[in-house]
């Protein structure tokens, strides 16, 4: 029962959600991968709150800060995919591709 | 201290259902098994004396994924899971970056010396969270109700298909709104 154990746990999540972000042709699927990314950054800061500097309340701000990040995601996601959904009939990323070139 | 138990099977089940978001074909189902992964996530939280955060994220989490399900219902090509098809691309490249990453991450968390615990959590973890945010990270707490408010109004703006400038000109002056099916009585 360490900081290790819930490190690892984060790290894992993370892996998962940009493995998903990698991999998804659909915009809603990749916003999932992001918000699992988010998820294991929640569970490292609340680990290194309580294991390296429970004295100080700088921890608990960091989650905060993720949790907003990810209702913005959310939203601004959601906004974008209407958006261009709307506009171009794109739901998948590839057919959104055109910057690239 | 901690017990070790409630812990691991948290973060295992939180690992598990994270990976069956990917794995699953029903879009209902994918949305869910994210939530399951946030609401244990939200246990370890809560495990490490966190009430009130813990509690904030099963809150949000259950009302953004119950939004979540009907977008992905609106968007998907395959809600139902009905028609199995793949909707990966890159796979194995993919795999290898995030397999990579998280071995380095892992290797990273063994190997760094972490700094000795400092200071002892407070009796009311909620109100030292308040405090701070009131206090001393106020400028924290700005920035995110700007980002927040940003987030609103850019969201609103990019959502509506037709607005008032749409329909009354770029200077809101036009008599009539321009719209595709003209309303009214014909006065």
């Amino acid at each position: 029962m360490s900081l290790e154990l819930f490190l690892v746990i984060g790290a894992g999540l993370l892996a998962i959600g940009l493995f998903g972000a990698l991999t998804q042709q659909s915009v809603v699927m990749l916003m999932m991968g992001l918000e699992l990314m988010l998820n294991g950054v929640i569970v490292a800061a609340a680990a290194f709150w309580y294991y390296v500097a429970p004295g100080t309340a700088d921890g608990q701000v960091l989650i905060v800060v993720v949790i907003t990040a990810m209702a913005v995601e959310m939203a601004m996601g959601f906004a974008v995919v209407t958006a261009i959904f709307r506009a171009r009939d794109v739901d998948m990323t590839d057919m959104a591709a055109d910057l690239k070139e | 201290m901690l017990s070790a138990v409630p812990a691991w099977v948290f973060g295992a089940l939180a690992l598990v259902s994270g990976a069956l978001v990917f794995r699953l074909d029903s879009m209902a189902k994918v949305t869910f098994a994210l939530l399951a992964s946030f609401l244990f996530v939200a246990g370890e939280v809560l495990l490490l004396g966190l009430g009130y955060l813990g509690v904030v994220l099963v809150l949000m989490m259950v009302m953004e994924m119950v939004i979540m399900v009907v977008f992905m219902i609106m968007y998907m090509m395959n809600p139902a899971g009905l028609m199995p098809m793949a909707m990966f691309h890159n796979t194995r490249g993919s795999a290898a970056i995030a397999g990579g990453i998280f071995i380095a991450l892992t290797v990273g968390i063994f190997l760094v010396d972490w700094p000795a615990r400092a200071g002892r959590p407070p009796a009311d973890s909620t109100l030292a969270l308040g405090e701070s945010l009131m206090g001393g990270q106020m400028l924290t707490m700005m920035t995110l109700g700007l980002a927040l408010f940003a987030t609103i109004v850019a969201s609103v703006v990019l959502a509506t298909h037709r607005g008032r400038y749409d329909r009354f000109g770029d200077d809101l002056r036009a008599d009539h709104p321009d719209d595709p099916i003209p309303g009214g009585v014909g006065r």
